[in-house]
């Protein structure tokens, strides 16, 4: 299968490699994916708490190239949105972005649920720091 | 050192150019028909079908008159498969195969269910070879064919087939092996192996493609099939349709090749094999073979890299033609189901590769893809959630995963 340039170049130098304190009260974490699915992701993001703006994300992706990529732009498009913000994007923006094909359409599905899952993570502990 | 670099022989090979300059002829002036009885262009052309029969016989130890021309191993498996079933549909109904063989075979036993056959799928040991208890058991007096591959595609583990054949003699039941990746790369000889029919193809041994033939014995026992392409009643009847003369010619000339310098070309694949196997495993963690060495092609190896998806794999060594078992890689988007059958686990299936050399590799060509696959191997497992969870201890097999159900 030929990739497409984006995919190629996200694969190639992927951005916001890493892992930020899971146990940071500021940082939701998700984890998608199986690896008998072939396909793992985690995706976290740091919220600042004076501005309410996603000041860090990072990932790590067992997958294919366009699992890859889906994630690594993911962290892209989470820094410097609000938490609503990053809850309106869609997995059909990132198909388009990475000009993915049909076959790797659930790698972007993975992606917007992986940022769903961190920030649901985030509010989780938001609310339990609230009540506390 | 040329790139890409091709390691994917088990897919097919490249012609071999010794073989090419015996093919040149037979596409322009040596045109002639082989079933030409009258006159000196179908005699000539029938002379160099004989001469390749001969050199392809003389492989596997059998007489040139048991060879039968096809289109390729595709072809020779389902002439096998169904030419049996129907010829013998009188005397029962039962096909043995293991769940691991090439879809050639797979495939036309399916179609067979369909039409009131009855097929075992014999499970493999977790070194990939058959368990030969489970096969006696398996037999019974309805029983027709049992289809063992000589050496899988895959996993290149070869199975004792001299033992197969024997345990099928015994009870009065034919035994076809799809010889393809053995043929050539190994030896061979149909009579010590017990062996009925046998599938071959040219371009796995640096032949071109469209050409196979089907081993059919003639005597102790005489194997007798329905022929599945009905016209002139070529090849005994067995396989109608003109003989692609410039194809077989070129056949014969890769079989003899292969039969000269077999035991050579063994000892150098095996070696550059074993030096890529050495180094991977000596620079790598957590890689995992698959299959069983003590029984295998000289020029196969296939790995598993834990926690590095495959697909990811192939496209970090874009210079490298190799293969994987992952799921993204095939058509069905399923991980292989031969390691599936080998009890690999569907983690592990997506995470391996197969290199398959063969003999216009070269050891700068070994050296370097070793390296490319290493340096690849790290840099993706520095991506990798699952490799950093390992590494903190945490058993990946005990995670509640938030998978899809139905992906």
């Amino acid at each position: 299968m030929a990739y497409s340039e984006k995919v190629l170049d996200h694969y190639n130098n992927p951005r916001n490699v890493g892992s930020l304190d899971k146990s940071d009260p500021n940082v939701g974490t998700g984890m998608v994916g199986a690896p008998e699915c072939g396909d793992v992701m985690k995706l976290q993001l740091k919220v600042n708490q004076s501005t309410g703006i996603i000041e860090d994300a990072k990932f790590k992706t067992f997958g294919c190239g366009s699992a890859i990529a889906s994630s690594s732009l993911a962290t892209e498009w989470l820094k410097g949105k609000t938490v609503d913000e990053a809850l309106a994007i869609k997995n059909t923006e990132i198909v388009n972005e990475l000009s993915l094909p049909p076959v790797k359409i659930h790698c972007s599905v993975l992606a917007e649920d992986a940022i769903k899952a961190a920030i649901g993570d985030y509010k989780k502990k938001q609310a339990s720091r609230q009540t506390a | 050192m040329k790139t890409p670099i091709y390691f994917d022989n088990h897919a097919t090979t490249p012609l071999d150019p010794r073989v090419l300059q015996a093919m040149l002829p037979y596409f322009t002036e040596k045109f002639g028909n082989a079933a030409s009885r009258n006159h000196a262009f179908g005699w000539e052309s029938e002379q160099a079908v004989d001469r390749a029969r001969k050199q392809i016989a003389d492989v596997i130890g059998a007489n040139p008159k048991e060879i039968v021309f096809t289109s390729g191993a595709t072809e020779s498996d389902n002439l096998a498969i169904k030419g049996v079933a129907e010829m013998y549909a009188e005397k029962g109904n039962h096909i043995i195969t293991p769940a691991t063989e090439h879809k050639a075979i797979l495939d036309t036993c399916k179609k067979l269910e369909k039409h009131g056959y009855r097929v075992t799928y014999l499970p493999l040991k977790a070194d990939g070879l058959i368990d030969l208890d489970q096969l006696r058991d398996s037999i019974t007096d309805k029983t027709i064919l049992v289809s063992v591959m000589y050496a899988n595609n895959e996993i290149g583990v070869i199975q004792p087939v001299a033992e197969i054949g024997k345990m099928c003699h015994e009870r009065g039941v034919l035994f076809h092996t799809d010889g393809v990746q053995a043929f050539g790369k190994v030896p061979v000889n149909v009579i010590k192996d017990n062996i009925d029919m046998m599938s071959l193809t040219a371009h796995k041994i640096y032949g071109p493609k469209g050409v196979g033939a089907l081993y059919v014995r003639r005597r102790n026992p005489r194997v007798q099939l329905t022929a599945q392409m009905d016209g002139g009643g070529h090849e005994r009847g067995m396989r109608s349709g003109t003989l692609n003369t410039t194809g077989i010619v070129g056949f014969g000339e890769a079989a003899a090749i292969c039969q000269r310098e077999m035991a050579e070309e063994s000892k150098r694949l095996s070696y550059l094999r074993d030096k890529l196997k050495d180094t991977l495993q000596r620079e790598l963690d957590e890689v995992f073979i698959n299959g069983t060495m003590d029984h295998r092609l000289p020029n196969n190896l296939n790995m598993s890299f834990a926690y590095v998806e495959g697909e990811s794999l192939l496209m970090g060594i874009n210079d490298i033609a190799v293969s994987s078992g992952s799921a993204c890689t095939s058509a069905t988007l399923e991980p292989s189901y031969v390691l599936k059958a080998l009890g690999v686990g569907d983690d592990l299936a997506h995470t391996s590769i197969r290199f398959g050399l063969g003999r216009f590799n070269t050891e700068e060509e070994v050296d370097y893809v070793a390296a490319r696959v290493i340096e690849t191997v790290r840099k993706l497992r520095e991506l990798s959630p699952l490799y950093e969870m390992a590494k903190e201890g945490i058993d990946l097999s005990q995670v509640a995963w938030a998978a899809e159900p139905t992906h």
